[in-house]
């Protein structure tokens, strides 16, 4: 470190491949491992909801059979299951708060790293013990004589405190160390945040995209405990004849489904408010204007978040809960329409008037914006308990989560990829190809997901690997749209690949523009290895005046 | 960009603990689910070393590092806000039980006769043994404050190392009674949602007393070698703070699960 001659592109790294990438105690490096590991999770996870498509592309059950040829309705579980687990949890919350997060939130607030930098890599490395226990439930031994387990992410009891084998203790044991992940790297990141801005930098100076992190942190903090307890309980239910969640006993099932979702729907918003962070930024880089209503988007994320925490049991109207918690639960959850609301016209107020340039990143913003209102559309017909009553375990559901977690949170991924690829590679993307894996995805994933609210409103419960003939139209359709989705992922390998090896240098810090102004911005592309080891003044930051 | 630090934060060279950690912690569960299934404890016990490994090397590093003046007054204040928002997610943590308990105690199932304690439970007496180690676990937070305010203070270091010893001791008798109150017990964890509540909290709450007794104890060994100094003594407020946090979860288990739920 005594060498005193600059390496201000850090391409002459004096650290070895194991020591950088194994050993690190880099915000930089840790983000970027974090992406690439989930990365590949998402890869396992959406190859998982091909075979699903496929399967359902057609009444009967064609692919998914058993050796003798009747029908295994345990592989389809085992799938959802799979495909639920790993996005929940190893997917989007380290892309979004691990990946992104880890990388641009202390150089958005001029920090030199994070504040407990030893600790930021045992979040990363728990991830990944944690993601190797996910991907290794799903073939272990599990329930009917089969590998894996199909209890459904939610692990409900008392599905999953009777499910053989060692398949979902497993998976119980994946979900406690993505939680100890997380809540280590919340605690990492509320310190950072809060004890390491540039000289200066009030609490209302700092960008949306580094309170975005602040405010899911809490998230974590608060709600993933609670799913540690929860699990826990079905841990011993399992192994050592616990009676938490076993009616016969005097337990209670209906006491997980509350534990579960007070962890739950906080972790909603969790998978969603750094998505939230991100489009601000790229909405009003690409609309060349500050961002509309900075102190309400802060007061809203904090308002959502705070909400989130007091609409569990909209998840569980159907259990048999008394009025009154019904139209409380009702009643809570529209009222998170508010804030969401200021938050999509404060978008749509940015762009208002500006010179709006159709970007890669700022397609995947409008996506997101376009997709995430209709799935807030969705949700508040499905916050009202009578409807609910027809919608619930409907395709009326899942068309309704996936338009805000796989559209809503995997566009806010692709927003922030293209956003800052070249700022993490120095190469930058092919502009054709990015827009061309813009429409894909996005015509995709609406062919995919629209037509599942026809088949939710005609009655198509969730979680079947068969359905009657009736519901064969959309379900074709559907199957499509979600083969173009995966080929869509495809290409985007495929474009990340191209940029990071035959990608055009560049080398202008602010490659956006004048409107991208946050401290990342004033960095070599890659930034090198140590940040601001002298901290930046203000005029590097504060050029708005807000 | 020249390769020298112009601020306080403490910047970490690369380290092998956090990665050796992640696959210690894998193989201790990969483990523990081998022995719920009857393979043996052999692959949690290594997961498990290598995990305790990890912390000791890992905290021994941290130790030295604070000795060595890497916590400048600013990165004391980050250390002290990681301590409390761990605390925080603790009390999340028994949140989660104590949720269970009063769900079971304030709306019985049908299968134990709607009644709290479920009939054929034969509950603690809370004015015996549990009253003695409340106040037992009462006094134990009372040294250790006492301990806090030599050092804090006067630079009173025969009053740190006394109230330590003190308050360590005391956690100790807390965990030998505790542990000869289960031995007595009339109800059994398995196949009662009595026993399931009342040993998942008290057992939970036992565990950290154990966890923050060893803390406590490194404490000592620490003031021992004179470390801590009126101005600096992160590490052991760290412990003090967690104790009054398990002393805080007590008193809620007392007054709730041993008085009000039995």
């Amino acid at each position: 470190m005594a060498d005193a001659t600059a390496h201000a592109h850090g391409e002459h790294d004096s650290r070895g491949f194991f020591t950088r990438w194994f050993m690190s105690t880099n915000h930089k490096d840790i983000g970027i491992l974090y992406i690439i590991v989930s990365a590949l999770l998402g890869l396992i996870s959406v190859g998982f909801t091909m075979f699903m498509r496929l399967e359902l592309m057609e009444p009967g059950v064609q692919y998914m059979l058993l050796a003798d040829g009747t029908p295994n309705g345990h592989l389809w579980n085992v799938m959802i299951t799979g495909h639920g687990i790993l996005m929940m949890f190893f997917v989007v919350i380290p892309a979004l708060f691990g990946g992104f997060g880890n990388y641009f939130m202390p150089l958005m607030i001029g920090a030199p790293d994070m504040a407990f930098p030893r600790m930021n890599n045992l979040s990363f490395w728990l991830f990944v013990a944690g993601s190797s226990l996910a991907v290794l439930s799903v073939v272990t031994p599990g329930g009917n004589g089969q590998l894996g387990s199909g209890i459904g992410w939610v692990l409900y009891a008392p599905l999953s405190t009777t499910e053989q084998g060692m398949s979902t203790d497993i998976a119980i044991f994946a979900v406690h160390l993505s939680g100890a992940s997380s809540i280590l790297g919340a605690i990492n990141m509320i310190t950072t945040f809060l004890n390491m801005r540039a000289p200066g930098m009030t609490l209302f100076k700092v960008p949306l995209f580094a309170w975005s992190i602040l405010v899911t942190a809490f998230l974590i903090l608060l709600a993933l405990p609670v799913l540690a307890g929860a699990i826990t309980m079905l841990l011993t239910d399992r192994n050592f004849g616990t009676a938490f969640f076993d009616a016969a006993n005097g337990g209670d099932p209906v006491l997980y489904q509350h534990l579960l979702w007070f962890f739950g729907h906080p972790e909603v918003y969790i998978v969603i408010v750094p998505g939230f962070g991100i489009i601000s930024h790229v909405v009003s880089t690409f609309s060349r204007k500050p961002i509309f209503g900075y102190l309400p988007m802060v007061f809203a994320m904090i308002a959502i978040g705070a909400l989130g925490f007091v609409v569990w049991a909209h998840h569980m109207y159907t259990v048999g809960m008394s009025t009154t918690q019904q139209a409380y639960f009702m009643m809570a959850t529209m009222v998170i329409a508010v804030p969401t609301g200021i938050k999509i016209f404060s978008w749509i107020a940015t762009m208002w008037g500006g010179s709006v340039e159709f970007k890669t990143p700022m397609l995947f913003a409008i996506g997101f914006i376009f997709l995430f209102t209709v799935g807030g559309v969705t949700g508040v017909v499905l916050s009202q308990a009578a409807v609910d009553r027809v919608y619930h375990d409907t395709y009326y559901v899942v068309a309704h989560f996936h338009y805000v977690m796989s559209l809503g949170a995997v566009f806010a991924i692709f927003a922030g990829v293209y956003y800052w690829i070249g700022k993490m590679s120095g190469r930058q993307y092919p502009e054709f190809w990015g827009k061309v894996h813009f429409w894909l995805f996005f015509i995709g994933a609406n062919v995919t997901f629209f037509p599942q609210h026809f088949l939710g409103r005609q009655g198509m419960p969730r979680r079947y690997i068969d359905y009657p003939e009736q519901f064969a139209l959309w379900n074709e359709v559907s199957s499509y749209g979600a083969f173009l989705s995966g080929a869509s992922f495809l290409l985007f390998f495929g474009i990340v690949f191209y940029t990071l090896f035959r990608g055009e240098r560049i080398s202008e810090p602010a490659y956006w523009g004048a409107h991208a102004d946050t401290l990342e911005w004033t960095l070599p592309n890659p930034p090198p290895e140590h940040t601001f080891e002298t901290l930046p003044t203000r005029e590097m930051w504060d050029k708005q005046h807000h | 960009m020249a390769h020298e630090k112009n601020h306080d934060y403490h910047i970490l060279a690369p380290s092998i603990w956090p990665m050796l950690g992640g696959v210690g912690a894998f193989v201790m569960l990969l483990g523990a689910v081998l022995l719920f299934h009857g393979y043996g404890p052999w692959v949690a016990l290594i997961g498990l070393a290598l995990v305790l490994y990890t912390m000791y090397a890992w905290w021994a590093e941290v130790i030295a590092e604070s000795r060595a003046g890497d916590h400048t007054p600013v990165v004391q204040i980050g250390l002290r806000m990681g301590v409390i928002m761990f605390i925080i997610s603790e009390v999340m943590f028994f949140s989660a039980w104590f949720w269970s308990f009063f769900k079971h105690a304030l709306y019985p199932m049908d299968a134990i006769d709607n009644t709290w304690p479920p009939p054929g439970i034969e509950t603690f007496d809370p004015w015996h043994l549990p009253l003695i180690n409340t106040l037992i676990l009462l006094c134990s937070g009372c040294a250790a404050t006492w301990a806090h305010h030599s050092i804090a203070h006067d630079n009173d270091r025969k009053g740190l190392v006394w109230g330590l010893a003190l308050a360590i001791a005391l956690g100790v008798i807390f965990t030998v009674f505790q542990a000869f109150e289960y031995s007595e017990a009339a109800f059994g964890f398995a196949g009662n949602i009595y026993g399931a509540n009342f040993f998942m909290a008290t057992g939970f709450h036992g565990v950290h007393v154990i966890i923050g007794t060893i803390f406590l104890g490194v404490c000592l060994l620490r003031a021992l070698r004179g470390h801590f100094t009126p101005e600096k003594h992160i590490g052991f407020e760290a412990a003090v703070w967690y104790w009054h946090f398990v002393d805080v979860v007590w008193l809620f288990l007392f007054f709730a699960v041993y008085i009000w739920g039995g």
